[in-house]
């Protein structure tokens, strides 16, 4: 039931775009279109998955073993910077057209906070090695639905005329604040797995 | 000395990072809900990219190309460690609301995009200037969103009781504010810097 | 000077080379600061529980000790003592709110009432949950205010579920959360008054976490 509860917060109640901040710039730069957003999402939920449970080891198995905690930010993004470059080189032999259609995302990757966001809370919140994939996992597909509604709002949007200096970055902004306002509706719907 | 000035008045105004390069927009939204706190992150953040574009330049040429992002990676996370350890050191409490955001300055598009772009490839003293220049830009950005979400909504800045708190729509503190005000302020800004191109 | 070449031996030596010195530098600065993040962490445990106990002569934190309360928890205790006799307990307790865990820190004296308390940490909406720092202290108001109240006479609860307490506009959850953190706390002073007046307390040098 517990593990059910953390889906949902990190779904709907703590969005990870909408509640959390974390993913923003690849948010806004590749939500253009439907089918980009689709294969960012994918990439994301992948490694986001991969690298949490990596990362966990190296924490608990290495950092803390050692008494080394004060390097976890240096360790971590050493440990996504290197996942990301394996990830594509695997992926070009295994799936070059899957490699193909993501094609630049990957790369980019490393630097989205929130890979690096969720490694981190995963370990500040106490969270054992299964929690921490569900949480990635569902954090993944919160990613992915919050990229997917927005950018079929972006398509739409850029039909309408837009006011020239709200045109691009600031009309986006300024939907994502009501996307936000509508999901901070989902707020204490997690109580009920209390 | 005139250039580098041009270098430190570009990262302010004409390639301010989070107004008109549109990067570190993360901590921008999530670090702001007052203007300390979006002061603090600012301020965090120029320390890092200043001591980190400082040693790229310095080690530029002793860094072989193949192996450059990794290297540029670990002297920054070296330096956002340090601030980490320095800020839960000895202001704690502004460590607590920054939390996770310190640690993330690392992916912050910012300090990594000038080291790639500035810092490996100008001199020491440029670096530096870059590294001011775009810093101070960030921090002023930050402060101004966290002013303007916290006066709005809570009719305070940095804490001192502009108009009572009752008439202040809390929405601004919240998370869609950030967004919305940002949003407003990208748009001003634009604005702003056609205004002046065309003049 | 031209950039080196990326040969292997090259790539491997600077990266080594930064790697170790990274390694080396951050190892002092943690050193440096491990100190001062340990004495800011006691600090603000010293302040919290300066402020929700009546005046003590005693170091709370080193006699500070576990005790069972509801559900499985513990809860830890800090006894506040004054020439010898004990004045009153502060203790660190916990529950689940609106948007994740509320710690409080809050005292009773050894009449079972409430001298005060204080939120240690908690991610409530602010303006709304995030008032309880300050609604159930409002001494102008009886029905929000806890301090004072006699323990004994019952579990608080909010006035939606039959209680005397008045929750915050708004925030029924978090109010409720809050009350529940300061009854588990109950449970657990119920303990430690029991176990004081005995003698039998446990003088476990526990950290907080």
């Amino acid at each position: 039931m517990e593990l059910i509860g953390i889906i949902i917060v990190a779904i709907f109640v703590n969005n990870v775009v909408f509640s959390q901040f974390l993913g923003i710039c690849p948010f806004l730069g590749v939500s253009k279109k439907v089918d980009t957003a689709i294969g960012m999402s994918f990439a994301v939920m992948f490694v986001l998955t991969i690298a949490s449970i990596v990362t966990f080891i190296v924490q608990k198995g290495i950092l803390e073993q050692f008494g080394l905690e004060y390097l976890q930010t240096i360790t971590f993004i050493l440990v996504i910077a290197s996942l990301v470059q394996m990830v594509e080189i695997v992926l070009k032999k295994i799936s070059p057209s899957l490699y193909q259609a993501l094609g630049v995302f990957l790369p980019l990757i490393t630097t989205n906070c929130v890979i690096l966001g969720v490694a981190i809370l995963v370990i500040q919140k106490d969270f054992n090695l299964l929690e921490s994939v569900i949480y990635a996992v569902a954090t993944g597909i919160g990613y992915a639905m919050a990229l997917i509604i927005f950018s079929s709002i972006r398509e739409q949007l850029s039909l309408t005329k837009v006011p020239k200096t709200m045109q691009g970055i600031p009309i986006a902004l300024i939907t994502a604040g009501v996307i936000a306002m509508a999901f901070m509706g989902f707020s204490g719907i997690d109580q009920v797995f209390k | 000395m005139n250039k580098n000035l041009n270098v430190l008045i570009n990262g302010i105004i004409r390639e301010n990072p989070l107004l008109v390069l549109l990067l570190g927009m993360c901590p921008a939204l999530a670090t702001t809900s007052s203007a300390i706190n979006g002061m603090s992150m600012g301020l965090a953040t120029m320390f890092v990219l200043i001591c980190s574009n400082t040693v790229i330049s310095l080690l530029k040429n002793m860094i072989p190309d193949m192996v450059r992002i990794p290297a540029f990676i670990v002297i920054i996370a070296a330096f956002v460690t340090i601030i980490e350890m320095l800020m839960n050191a000895f202001v704690p409490a502004l460590a607590d609301s920054l939390g996770l955001f310190i640690p993330l300055i690392v992916v912050n598009c910012t300090v990594l995009g000038r080291a790639e772009s500035f810092a490996s490839r100008n001199s020491v003293l440029s670096s530096v200037f870059d590294g001011v220049g775009m810093g101070f830009g960030f921090t002023i950005a930050l402060t101004l969103l966290g002013a303007l979400r916290e006066l709005m909504g809570t009719g305070k800045i940095f804490s001192l009781n502009i108009y009572p708190e009752q008439f202040g729509s809390l929405i601004f503190v919240l998370a869609p504010g950030a967004f919305i005000v940002l949003g407003y302020l990208i748009a001003i800004f634009n604005k702003f810097q056609n205004k002046a191109s065309t003049n | 000077m031209a950039k080196l070449k990326s040969t292997f031996i090259n790539m491997f030596l600077s990266l080594s080379i930064i790697c170790l010195t990274v390694a080396f530098s951050l190892a002092q600065v943690n050193k440096m600061t491990l100190k001062p993040i340990a004495e800011a962490k006691a600090l603000k445990l010293q302040t919290a529980i300066g402020e929700v106990v009546p005046e003590f002569d005693n170091d709370p934190v080193a006699e500070s000790y576990m005790i069972a309360s509801e559900g499985g928890d513990s809860l830890l205790v800090y006894p506040a003592t004054k020439d010898g006799e004990v004045v009153g307990f502060a203790i660190s307790s916990s529950s689940s709110g609106f948007s994740g865990e509320i710690q409080i820190m809050i005292g009773f004296d050894m009449d079972d009432k409430i001298v005060n308390y204080e939120i240690l940490q908690h991610a409530e909406t602010p303006g709304l949950g995030s008032k309880m720092g300050e609604w159930f202290k409002d001494m102008e108001s009886n029905s929000k205010s806890i301090i004072g109240r006699d323990m004994s006479l019952g579990t608080l609860a909010v006035t939606n579920d039959g209680g005397s307490v008045d929750a915050i506009t708004a925030s029924t959850i978090t109010s409720r959360a809050f009350l529940n953190a300061v009854n588990k706390a109950y449970i657990a002073y119920s303990g430690s008054k029991l176990d004081s007046y005995s003698g039998a307390t446990t003088d476990d040098d526990t950290e907080n976490n």
